[in-house]
């Protein structure tokens, strides 16, 4: 259960969204689609294309070569404590084949869509729909859409309940939006909500579903408009893996130095702890994402050099304070607050 | 016996304690009811396994009772009228408007009294973990409550253990939690505490754990005695160490 907290204007968010579904199509998993704001239709004429072509791959490939070869020529002489850390790619190049890369500036083509099967959950046509369900007192909209997915779970056969079903396929989930006003719950509206269970039940028996059942779920939230921080440790708690997007438009942020290369902050609150008593913990935890013309990247987050002479001091204080609210590994370097004079 | 540990977990994942007691309580013997609420049983299962202990041979021969929380739930909300046994469901809290946990507490009662024919030494309640209760509406109160009897059947009446994982967060704002954690904090005999490092995350030191066997509780006019290590989890165990001496260090 991927759980992603929103940035401001749900730009970037949907961006992610859409890449799961993409990465569905692609691969021949079903998809479910729910969503209160936009119909699913919509949602789904707008995935981006894959790079099947190869050549199209190789355009790309060239452009970061060209950088690379000239990175270390030899070995750092004054910085060489970098040179343990690992290369990081700036753009992926590396043939292991874990996924498939897409191109933003293009939507996907219908004929992709022929051959995988969907189903779509759209509130406002739901609503008219169905009689009213029996609750288990949880809001009547995540009621009906638990139950719209356990259906169509158990009617695809995902849960194994269909042993005669030989081809074994993933269902994607992915819903959108999930606690905004347009679900009727007003978690995201006012600080002590009338239904503080909703979510969290929604969400555990979401996960007993998942559970059980070859499927996978991704759920964009609009985390900033929930004031009830408790509502969001225990969503935290329930979900297996928690990424948070923070984009720079508007704030503060989009004017620093530090950022100007990032479009956003990609914050990794929680990752999944499966079967296993350790994770795969990664070295860093500052990553930032930056949307190109054709490509949507994650990079880790790097301090431009500081080379200009003529900032001044102030600026440069601001930056030596914005570095330090990096959470920082072990082994990377403390930057001071002062500047040494030489 | 008859004790009553506390295991808290701040800002990181203690999960590798409940995965510890289990296993050492199946190995030790003993019948454990463990309500798992957070993971699916193949989750614990397969952990068990590398950790030595196999949770289906366990379940066949009676020495361990699960409720496996995710799919009571699920059957709870989407099952048929008629595949209902007679038994109500332990998780019915969840459904009725009636908040308080009895039902749980009577399916821990009645799966941790002994049988005539059983031969288990003391029988232990695990539970995996409290604060998904308040996520699914039961109040603070129904939960200390349901702890409170749970304590005197298993603890005083039948002489076994009770351990119960709380999870929260640092600086956590959620009030309901930490006042069913701060509480249970009094009444337990042992306390490990599982927190993350305090500068931050580090590769090779996962947290520290916080050991406090509290022997003031026996009124004796001892202290609390305190521990401190920071450990390592690895795939099949944890390191503990002393704070400072990680190997990485050394």
């Amino acid at each position: 259960l991927v759980f992603t907290e929103e940035d401001k204007y749900g730009l970037y968010s949907n961006l992610l969204f859409k890449y799961f579904l993409a990465e569905g199509v692609v691969c021949g998993h079903e998809l479910f689609v729910a969503s209160a704001k936009e119909h699913p239709d919509n949602i789904l004429k707008e995935l981006p294309a894959p790079l099947l072509d190869d050549t199209q791959r190789n355009e790309l490939g060239e452009e970061a070569m060209a950088v690379k070869s000239e990175d270390f020529p030899d070995s750092l002489k004054i910085a060489w404590r970098y040179q343990n850390l690992p290369k990081t790619e700036a753009s992926p190049t590396t043939p292991t084949k874990f996924g498939h890369y897409y191109d933003v500036s293009k939507t996907m083509s219908p004929e992709l869509f022929q051959s995988i099967k969907w189903h779509s959950f759209y509130l406002p046509e739901e609503l008219t729909l169905q009689p009213k369900m029996k609750a288990c007192r949880m809001n009547s909209a995540y009621a009906r859409l638990l139950r719209s997915i356990q259906r169509i779970i158990s009617q695809e056969g995902f849960d194994g309940s269909d042993p005669q079903k030989k081809q074994k396929n993933i269902l994607r989930i992915g819903i959108q939006s999930l606690g905004s006003m347009l679900w009727g719950d007003d978690i995201c509206s006012s600080n002590t909500p009338e239904d503080t269970h909703s979510l969290t039940k929604f969400l555990y028996l979401l996960r007993g579903l998942l559970r059980k059942s070859l499927s996978a779920c991704i759920i964009t939230v609009p985390a900033h408009l929930i004031q009830n921080k408790a509502i969001m440790e225990r969503v935290t708690n329930l979900s297996d893996m928690v990424v948070g997007l923070e984009s720079f438009i508007g704030s503060e942020r989009e004017t620093n130095p530090l950022y100007k290369d990032y479009h956003g902050l990609v914050h990794v609150h929680q990752i999944p702890r499966l079967n296993s008593l350790i994770c795969d913990v990664s070295d860093t935890k500052d990553l930032a994402f930056r949307l190109k013309r054709k490509l949507f990247t994650i990079e880790r987050l790097h301090l431009p050099p500081d080379l200009s002479d003529t900032v001044s001091r102030t600026s440069k204080q601001d930056l030596a304070e914005s570095a330090k609210l990096l959470s920082s590994g072990c082994g990377a370097m403390a930057i001071g607050k002062k500047h040494l004079d030489f | 016996q008859g004790k009553f540990t506390l295991l808290r977990d701040t800002g990181t994942d203690g999960s590798f304690l409940v995965h510890h007691f289990l296993s050492f309580y199946l190995k030790a013997g003993c019948k454990v009811c463990f309500l798992a609420l957070l993971q699916s049983f193949s989750h614990y299962n397969i952990v068990a396994q590398k950790l030595g202990v196999s949770l289906t041979a366990a379940k066949e021969r009676g020495q361990l009772v699960f409720l496996e929380g995710l799919k009571s739930c699920l059957d709870l909300l989407f099952g048929e009228e008629e595949e209902r046994s007679g038994q109500p469901s332990p998780l019915q809290f969840l459904s009725e408007s009636s908040s308080d946990l009895k039902a749980l507490f009577d399916f821990v009662r009645t799966s941790l009294t002994p049988d005539s024919g059983d031969s288990w030494k003391g029988p232990v309640l695990l539970v995996d973990d409290l604060s998904v209760l308040l996520s699914l509406g039961a109040t603070p109160v129904a939960v200390l409550d349901f702890i409170h009897y749970c304590r005197v059947v298993v603890c005083s009446q039948l002489e076994g253990n009770v351990v119960v994982l709380v999870h929260g967060n640092e600086d956590s704002e959620d009030e309901e939690n930490e006042l069913v954690g701060n509480s249970l904090c009094h009444h337990s005999d042992l306390i490990l505490w599982v927190e993350g490092l305090a500068t931050g995350f580090c590769k090779d030191v996962h947290g520290q754990i916080k050991i406090i066997k509290r022997a003031s509780l026996e009124l004796t006019g001892e202290q609390d005695r305190v521990q401190i290590y920071q450990y390592k989890i690895q795939e099949k165990n944890v390191t503990f160490f002393a704070r400072g001496l990680s190997a990485a260090v050394l």
